[in-house]
């Protein structure tokens, strides 16, 4: 069994820190073997930026795979850019404040709507939307389990416990709105 | 040992460091820079120095004398930085300095791309600088490979007093991966290796002429220069004892892949594809590229095997060459290539190895 994730949105959005969390989790407290692999040109702010993770219980040939099985993307360019890439049955997540589902341009893949941006902006931190958009895929896929995940997370902000309440309530947002679309 | 992940970069840097490298000089350039940056945080920590230099020349020769002086010693770039550092290397390798240096290369002749791929083979294999020397040079195909063989490879530079370069592309240098690391040298041991060095490093000698400590790059009498050169030749044929090379499923392979790096772990993942397909397809990894593991392609069997098919990420190919001499003319080879930053896809892989069996 392998997956293959494709993560991409605006530099900002937390797309590299997604993906991160994710590979980390999976190393952290599963048997399997799992790749992160980055892509950005020399923009930061503003600019695009993608992430492919891939979780195997084999051996992992390439990090980035020519087809993904679930895509999560945050913004409308990557929404063009890579839907091809997604396989027929796969799972697409958006970030529906501002991807339009009408710009999915195919009936063969599963559509998961989060409206993140908007969600991170009532929580009071825009930031938190690549938190909360975890917390759907976590929940809809189960690809590891969330309670590691939020380990993770908890690990990785340790220097930073003032955010970690906000953090934990972006993620249980997340895990409900995705287990609420299975 | 609990596994950790790290980049590929970062992973290299922790090795070198418990491998007891103490000294680091870097440049920076994409897409290696998280060696230097680790190094700059992590040496201090164990008393180790990290230098920024003003450029790839001044670092590297900054190694060539922390080396000299018995430390055990690193540097790393990427590819046009790389060759800035030849004159360094070619230095060090004259004067049978032991260093260790990584190349995580990119795209192409002059400043290239900035993404990964596999255009140095022949700068690294065959000319890493002025004089025919040679390295023995180590491609990982795994974040924990790149771990394994840099900690190895200072090893292996004291013990032939050599350099000796790890042959990465930015997609080892830049993905993350579970690893384990080996473990810490202690002080002690540190110690105890750059003392092993005082016959001929400069690590302090009495005033006593003859037993002094000479860092000679070059001899200006000829009889000397041969003997040099002939030491030299007689180090690299000893290698035949460190050719590194995974074989798989190569016996009664119809289509062999040889790849090696990042485009050997996309072609072995093709084969396991092919093989649940029923397709009988192998693969030859060459870990050490120099020496090149030749012996490798006699356990082809040439009466089943349809093609040798040469993955790299290098336009021209380069990797083929030193195919073309382990298959000597008994099967066809073809070609499976991609530059300038693309990465492999392994699609065009199976494509490739399809085109083959369709013959």
């Amino acid at each position: 069994m392998e997956t293959n994730l494709c993560v991409a949105g605006f530099g900002g959005q937390g797309v590299m820190t997604l993906g991160k969390f994710l590979a980390s989790a999976t190393c952290d407290a599963t048997e399997k073997n799992v790749t992160f692999f980055p892509s950005y040109g020399a923009e930061q702010r503003g600019g695009t930026a993608n992430c492919f993770v891939v979780i195997s219980d084999g051996m992992i040939g390439a990090p980035l795979g020519d087809v993904m099985d679930d895509l999560i993307v945050m913004n409308g360019p990557s929404l063009s850019k890579f839907l091809k890439t997604l396989k027929p049955g796969g799972t697409l997540f958006i970030n529906s404040s501002i991807v339009d589902e009408k710009d999915v341009d195919r009936d063969d893949v599963k559509v998961v709507k989060a409206p993140v941006t908007e969600l991170a902006l009532d929580m009071g931190n825009a930031k938190v939307l690549n938190v909360i958009m975890l917390g759907v895929y976590v929940g809809y896929t189960e690809v590891v389990p969330p309670e590691v995940v939020w380990s993770t997370i908890e690990h990785k902000l340790g220097s930073k416990p003032k955010l970690l309440p906000l953090n934990k309530a972006a993620f249980e947002k997340g895990l409900e709105l995705g287990r609420a679309q299975k | 040992m609990a596994r950790v992940l790290m980049k590929g970069c970062e992973a290299i840097a922790e090795a070198a460091v418990r491998a007891g490298c103490r000294f680091f000089a870097g440049y920076p350039i994409t897409p290696q820079n998280e060696i230097p940056e680790y190094f700059a945080r992590r040496l201090p920590e164990v008393g180790g120095t990290f230098v920024q230099g003003e450029s790839e020349v001044a670092s590297v020769n900054m190694v060539y004398g922390a080396a000299s002086a018995g430390t055990r010693s690193m540097t790393s770039s990427s590819s046009p930085g790389v060759a800035l550092k030849s004159e360094g290397i070619s230095y060090c390798a004259a004067a049978r300095i032991p260093i260790v240096y990584a190349n995580i290369s990119r795209g192409g002749p002059g400043v290239g791309a900035i993404q990964p791929a596999q255009q140095d083979y022949f700068q690294a294999t065959r000319a890493s600088g002025n004089g025919g020397f040679e390295m023995l040079v180590l491609a990982p195909s795994t974040v924990q490979e790149a771990v394994d063989l840099t900690y190895a490879a200072f090893d292996y530079a004291d013990r032939d007093r050599n350099p000796v370069l790890i042959l990465a592309d930015g997609v080892i240098g830049t993905m993350m991966e579970p690893v384990e690391l080996p473990p810490m040298k202690t002080d002690e041991e540190i110690a105890a290796i750059k003392a092993s060095k005082a016959k001929w490093a400069c690590t302090g000698h009495r005033l006593d002429y003859a037993n002094r400590a000479w860092i000679q790059p070059g001899q200006w009498d000829t009889a000397r220069m041969q003997r040099a050169n002939e030491d030299a030749a007689a180090l690299y044929a000893s290698w035949e004892k460190d050719v590194q090379v995974e074989e798989y499923m190569v016996e009664d392979a119809e289509v062999v892949i040889a790849a090696y790096g990042v485009s050997a772990r996309i072609g072995k993942s093709a084969v396991d594809l092919c093989r649940a397909a029923g397709k009988k397809v192998g693969l030859i990894r060459p870990i050490t590229v120099h020496p090149f593991p030749y012996a490798a392609f006699e356990h082809i069997n040439y009466d089943v095997c349809k093609g040798v098919l040469d993955v790299e990420m290098s336009i021209p190919a380069q990797l083929v060459q030193d195919v073309r001499m382990g298959v000597k003319g008994r099967c066809p080879i073809e070609t499976c290539l991609c530059s300038g930053g693309n990465i492999m896809s392994r699609e065009s892989v199976l494509k490739a190895v399809d085109a083959i069996l369709a013959k």
